[in-house]
């Protein structure tokens, strides 16, 4: 069977997810485009990194489904597999940078292992981290670990993206660097979903914001609109700064 | 107070003179319990890993007999593995009863459990900081378990130590098995149960100084490569 050229567009139809008697995410319902860097805003404990985990499949949503493009249900490794995701705390293994991606590489069946080596290091290249391929990835700081999550996300050329606040460990140069990846793996047809509490940022990279609050998605509107005129009260409050949800 | 002083002066002097019969003991224990281990944590660290990461019906019952069975008396293990190589136990044909393997064998059943029991835990608690990151890349639980029991390194040698602690300290399980043959079976913990029953308190406990040194040199040995180790990678 030939793989169709991408997974997209996702459809999130009706989504929610409960736990503990509560309802996390309610009745979350849009549809993600190719070719668009989608932005999720909201307020802390939204349900943004939810949002995310859900679509990624890594839990399974209580109410509602996702479907992908061509892909029906029962695919999910498969659809996975063209999927990366860069968390809001990024795991890295015990062993060094360069082997954190290759790892990940022969996880996605790319051979041999001097292929992966190179592409591992090209990864590492392109964001600043090639002097520190044979560090301990656990020695390194706090932003160089989320730069090299990114750099492991990048690797794996997929065709989505998710990203859970990838900067919010970094300094200025630092989250310059990763906003200038984010848009050369736009660039190169990869669709990006991240979510982010710096609104600066959400302006220089969004074409569409998603705006949850309290676990109910308020608006899908293309960025310019949106951060000039807001459609829901909520959303007007929360670029005010002020406390909502 | 003299019976110390003297066993000082007799294991002073064994270990001095090169005894043969002393180091014969002393190759055997550790030939034995090395082994055992060995193969122990061949069995006991993917059991363990893999009990982490499965979900199954009855998986909890499963952890506590393994938990249950890290108190497992080693008169019992012998008892056990008596009754399996006994001439007339289904292993019986084999012969190996009152053999160092037979030894080996009982030693691997008292430290199996104890090496699957806590590397479960280890690794049931690194699987619930990596499942996220390991599920996004592709990785199955088959394919984690190897992963996992790597990145667990470090904490997974304290496990195969505790393993050997127990094997190098046990006496009642190679007893059995073993019969404490003089230079076929006998070993520092069984010549030191016979020296003390026939009276020889010093021979005994100067066996035991040796017995606790030789242990001490292995623990700091992992001690310290594992502290260079974590050093180095984080
Ligand atoms: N697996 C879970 N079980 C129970 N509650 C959960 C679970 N995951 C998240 N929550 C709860 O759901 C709510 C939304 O969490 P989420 O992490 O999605 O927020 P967020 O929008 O990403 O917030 P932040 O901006 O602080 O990262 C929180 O109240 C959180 O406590
Ligand atoms: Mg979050």
């Amino acid at each position: 069977m030939h793989a169709p050229a991408s997974i997209l567009p996702l459809h999130i139809d009706g989504l929610s997810f409960e736990a503990g008697g509560a309802l996390l995410l309610d009745n979350v319902s849009a549809t993600l485009r190719p070719g668009l860097r989608t932005v999720i805003l909201g307020p802390n404990g939204a349900g943004k990194s939810l949002l995310l985990r859900l679509c990624h499949g890594l839990l399974a949503p209580t109410g509602g489904a996702l479907r992908w493009g061509a892909f029906c249900n029962g695919d999910e490794e498969r659809v996975r597999r063209r999927q990366a995701m860069v968390f809001q705390r990024p795991v890295l293994l015990r062993r060094s940078a360069l082997a954190n991606i290759t790892y990940a590489l022969a996880l996605r069946g790319v051979r041999p292992r001097a292929r992966r080596v190179a592409e591992a290091r090209a990864a590492l290249e392109r964001l600043g981290l090639a002097p520190l391929a044979e560090r301990p990835a656990r020695v390194l700081s706090g932003g160089e670990q989320q730069r090299l999550a990114l750099a492991r996300a990048w690797a794996l050329s997929p065709d989505v993206l998710f990203l859970d606040e990838p900067t919010a460990n970094l300094d200025p140069a630092a989250s310059r660097a990763v906003e200038a990846a984010v848009e050369a793996i736009h660039a190169a047809g990869t669709k990006i979903v991240m979510t982010t509490h710096d609104l600066g940022q959400a302006r220089r990279l969004a074409d569409e914001i998603l705006f949850l609050c309290g676990g109910r998605l308020l608006e899908q509107t293309p960025a310019a609109t949106f951060f000039h005129a807001p459609r829901t009260p909520e959303a007007a409050a929360f670029l005010r700064g002020e406390l909502v949800g | 107070m003299n019976d110390f002083d003297t066993a000082l002066a007799t294991a002073w002097r064994l270990i001095a003179a090169g005894d043969a019969a002393l180091m014969d003991i002393v190759v055997l224990s550790l030939g034995v319990s090395l082994t055992a281990v060995l193969i122990a944590s061949i069995l006991g660290l993917p059991l363990g890993a893999t009990i982490a990461l499965a979900r199954f019906r009855g998986r909890d019952a499963v952890v506590v007999a393994i938990n249950a069975l890290m108190g497992l008396p080693p008169v019992v293990a012998g008892l056990f593995v008596y009754l399996l190589l006994s001439r007339s136990g289904p292993l019986g044909a084999y012969g190996l009863l009152f053999t160092p393997t037979a030894m080996v064998v009982a030693q691997v059943v008292l430290v199996t459990p104890i090496i699957a029991a806590l590397t479960r835990q280890i690794v049931d608690d690194l699987w619930r900081e990596y499942r996220d990151e390991l599920t996004s890349l592709g990785a199955g639980k088959l394919r984690a378990v190897p992963t996992l029991i790597w990145d667990a390194r470090l904490s997974l040698v304290t496990v195969v130590l505790a393993g050997l602690g127990r094997a190098m300290a046990e006496v009642g399980a190679i007893l059995v098995v073993g019969g404490n043959i003089a230079g076929v079976t006998r070993t520092m913990t069984t010549a030191i149960a016979l020296e003390t029953s026939k009276g020889d308190l010093a021979l005994a406990l100067g066996l035991g100084i040796v017995l606790l040194t030789l242990v001490l040199v292995i623990n700091a040995v992992a001690h310290f490569a594992g502290v260079a180790a974590r050093r180095a990678a984080g």
